[in-house]
């Protein structure tokens, strides 16, 4: 506990937590953002989103590998997820669209396994980074830090997130996804072809989930087993913000950035994990019993 | 008559089972183990339509607390070993108890991830906990007795759990207990409206599967003989992920079928598993995605389907 | 008479949409009493409001002189107060058998009920309720393999089945064989009377309700419009306004 008292020793210490949380919270949003994508138009809950993430990831740091600037590295592990995402679609889940919830549920967490083995055995357990050569912005003699790639990831983070509004907002596409999620039957009556509406959502999932992954690979580390902190966090944050409200993910997921960043500060980096995950549990218990009270229930 | 010949009969058998191939006795007593865990899962996933991810939760710390009472009570091997056991099913019972008044509240797939998210944080939480070892886990004390008599002893440690588990579910499924949980996974809002103890059920059915879970988890702590707080004791993605496949494979909500189900995937496994040179894992993902999406109704659920009226699904002349 | 079901200035909103303002309305025991109105004047909500789905903004709802407007549904059942679904709910993958034994009335039950089997004599009332709506041919049989009319008479059975001292029923004739529905009207009536079981009726068949129930409410926009006999409500100009969607 001595890490509390030096929190209010230290006064820019906590600016500096700060800081990072913002900065970090913008990658959880992307993910989180796909992740109230689909729960709302396919009404699948994609616990395989974390795993979309580390892909991401593995596709930056290999382009890195090659020679192209991780900067680069974003929009094309996008790119690759993407075609990725569409496949995942066409050979899995469409058979999980219609059915009942826990299957997909189920569906995705074994193909959650899946992908996290499959990277295991074709990358390696060892844990890998892009390294992107920014390095650190210090400001007020020192006392604060911050590397540039993360100033970089939240603008990447806050550009993709603005693009995918607009997608949606603007777009032919984006209209038939918006009328699908509302009502996908009336939406196949009016003609919409909601299957091809199901796969380019799911697509557009992975490639922002590749997106936030390429950030991840730049600003920490990848390795196969980083997928379900994601997959919480994302579910966490669209529980508390709600779904298809994109200011409320941003919002809640830089909240989350910043409550993560305290946690390990104070209690230690071993027990950070830990702490998103009992964070999930306490949020749900909560909510439950403040919808007990007016008679309601999550569903 | 018919039945009670049958259930003698495989009661003879696995009595035997370790004199005739004593070469396999852990891997039988793993075998129990697996009958435990999914009949255990299917307590509630199949029965009740509360599907948990997070039951191994209770496993582990029943591991955990036999190993510590093992370690701390200063008892010999065998009753510091089944003092442990009691204990540990003890505290797994509590916790259900405790995690069951916030959780068990949760529908559909938000008791789903939260108990995702619980297997993972009792893990995360065990591997920073000094008194239990931390990352570097426990080992339980050694076995006193001859060498191979420690197999012979979990084979039947191990069996008489699954033999005690397997008829108490029978009982239960049996009464009103049964029809209640049915009722829950049909419509809970319905059995609400009906006037049914629905938390009161809820609540029972996971402390039950808790207790046997925590039983399970003493006995495979010193069975194993080294508690590894992710890969052993809270090893969501091995023994969290089998119970819930198993249940699965052999049919959810029926009786037989998780018993099936952990004979069929158990022994698959300890065949073929060696021949996979470390794909083991990658193709329990695939097995997951395949079953899950093609044969959802597992065996037995499929033969129910088949031929209905043998399962007592008929129309009768008034 | 003492009114069985007292429901007093009752509003409820969801979001902005009022679906109840100041609905006061009374049933005495052992009547049976109709709700009707157009489609989304809020007669579903006022069951929902009155069975405990969902809290109400303020009022007050007294069960035999008890409020219970802050209890939760399932309190609210264990007095003896139950209602049915117009989308019919049963337990779909049990069969019809298992569907009634596990509707015998749960306030009598402690802790020990939660592991009782059930005795002959469940089975014995179960067949004959399902007897009595005519499903006991199909007593083994899944009630999710059961037509909808055939669901909506097993859960009717499932209601009985925990001797209710009041029921509200939700469009009971909708979806039923129309050849079958004077049968199933006549049910409803000797239920009242053989078992006293005091009755609360939405229903949009008015031929039905005109005929089943002494007192009718009539509901529009939320808002008791009138209320009295079958025939004082037949010629009132504001139903058939109402109905006939006129301002």
């Amino acid at each position: 506990m001595e890490n509390l008292r030096l929190l209010f020793e230290a006064p820019l210490l906590p600016v500096q937590l700060l800081l990072d949380g913002v900065l970090i919270g913008a990658i959880f949003a992307l993910a989180a953002l796909g992740m109230s994508l689909v729960w709302g138009v396919m009404g699948i809950i994609n616990v395989a989103q974390g795993e979309l993430v580390m892909l991401g990831g593995y596709a930056a740091y290999f382009l890195y590998r090659a020679g192209v600037h991780p900067l680069f590295g974003v929009p094309l592990a996008a790119l690759l997820l993407y075609l990725l995402g569409w496949a995942l679609y066409r050979t899995l889940i469409f058979r999980v669209v219609d059915q009942d919830l826990f299957i997909s549920i189920l569906a995705t967490f074994g193909l959650s396994i899946l992908l996290q083995q499959l990277a295991n055995a074709f990358f390696g357990a060892d844990v890998r980074t892009a390294e992107s050569g920014f390095g650190t912005l210090v400001l007020l003699g020192g006392a604060l830090t911050i590397s540039r790639i993360k100033l970089v990831a939240f603008a990447a983070a806050v550009v993709t997130g603005t693009a995918l509004v607009l997608f949606l907002k603007t777009s032919r596409m984006g209209q038939a996804i918006r009328a699908t999620s509302q009502n996908a039957r009336a939406a196949r009556v009016m003609g919409v072809d909601t299957d091809r509406v199901y796969a380019r959502t799911f697509a557009i999932n992975a490639a922002i989930c590749g997106a936030s992954g390429a950030l991840v690979a730049m600003t920490w580390v990848v390795h196969p087993y980083l997928g379900l902190p994601y997959t919480i966090r994302s579910f966490m944050i669209v529980i508390i913000a709600g779904l298809g409200a994109v200011h409320a993910v941003l919002a809640s997921a830089v909240a989350l950035g910043i409550a993560e960043n305290f946690a390990g500060f104070i209690f230690g980096a071993e027990y950070q994990a830990a702490f998103v995950f009992a964070l999930l549990v306490g949020i749900l218990v909560a909510r439950r019993f403040w919808l007990a009270r007016q008679r309601r229930y999550l569903a | 008559m018919k039945p009670l010949l049958g259930y003698g009969g495989l009661l003879a058998i696995s009595l035997l089972l370790p004199l005739l191939a004593p070469a396999y006795q852990s891997q039988l007593a793993f075998l129990w183990v697996m009958v435990v865990l999914a009949l255990t899962w299917d307590l509630l996933g199949g029965q009740m339509g509360y599907n948990s991810f997070g039951n191994i939760v209770f496993f582990g710390v029943g591991m955990y607390a036999c190993a510590i009472v093992q370690r701390d009570a200063g008892l010999a091997y065998f009753p510091g070993l089944f003092i442990g056991m009691a204990c540990g099913a003890a505290i797994a019972v509590a916790a259900a108890a405790l995690l069951g008044a916030g959780i068990l509240g949760l529908r559909g797939h938000y008791f789903a991830i939260a108990t995702l998210g619980l297997g993972v944080a009792a893990g995360e939480l065990a591997s920073g906990w000094e008194f239990v070892g931390a990352g570097g886990g426990m080992v339980p004390p050694l076995f006193p007795g001859a060498v191979g008599g420690r197999e012979r002893f979990f084979y039947y440690l191990c069996f008489a759990i699954a033999a005690i588990t397997f008829p108490v579910l029978r009982w239960l499924y049996r009464g009103r207990f049964g029809l209640a949980l049915n009722a829950i996974r049909d419509d809970e809002d319905k059995a609400e409206a009906m006037g049914l103890h629905t938390t009161r059920y809820k609540a029972t059915a996971w402390c039950i599967s808790a207790l046997f879970l925590g039983l399970a988890g003493g006995a495979v702590g010193n069975l194993t003989g080294f508690i590894d707080p992710r890969e052993v004791a809270f090893a969501g993605s091995t023994y969290g992920v089998w119970m819930v496949l198993m249940a699965i494979l052999g049919g959810k909500g029926t009786l037989w079928g998780p018993v099936l189900g952990a004979v069929i995937f158990h022994l698959t496994k300890e065949l073929f598993w060696t021949y996979l040179l470390g794909w083991q894992r990658v193709a329990l993902g695939l097995l997951i995605v395949v079953i899950v999406i093609f044969f959802p109704l597992g065996i037995l659920g499929w033969a129910r389907q088949k031929w209905p009226e043998r399962f007592g699904q008929r129309v009768e002349a008034a | 008479m003492t009114p069985i079901l007292e429901v007093r200035g009752v509003r409820k909103s969801f979001g902005g949409v009022v679906a109840n303002r100041e609905v006061t309305l009374s049933v005495p025991e052992g009547k049976i009493h109709g709700l009707i109105g157009p489609n989304g004047s809020g007669k579903t909500t006022l069951f929902g409001c009155i069975a405990g789905s969902h809290p109400i903004d303020h009022g007050s709802i007294r069960f035999q002189g008890r409020e219970i407007s802050a209890l939760r549904t399932a309190q609210i059942a264990r007095l003896g107060l139950l209602r049915t679904f117009q989308q019919t709910r049963t337990y779909v993958k049990m069969t019809c058998l298992q569907n009634m034994l596990i509707s015998i009335p749960a306030a009598a039950l402690g802790w020990g009920g939660l592991f009782r089997k059930s005795t002959p004599a469940d089975e014995r009332k179960a067949e004959e309720l399902l007897e009595f709506v005519g499903l006991f041919p199909k007593r083994h049989l899944r009630a999710g393999d059961l037509s909808f009319g055939q669901q909506k008479l097993l859960e009717f059975a499932m209601a009985l089945m925990s001797e209710p001292r009041m029921l509200l029923l939700d469009e009971p004739t909708a979806g039923i064989n129309p050849t079958l529905i004077e049968g199933l009207l006549d049910r409803l009536r000797r239920v009242n009377r053989e078992r006293g079981v005091t009755l609360l009726v939405i229903e949009h068949n008015m031929r039905a309700i005109m005929g089943l129930a002494e007192y009718i409410y009539c509901l529009a926009h939320g808002e008791l419009l009138a209320e009295g006999k079958p025939e004082e409500i037949r010629s009132d100009q504001r139903v058939i306004d109402a109905y006939l969607g006129a301002q």
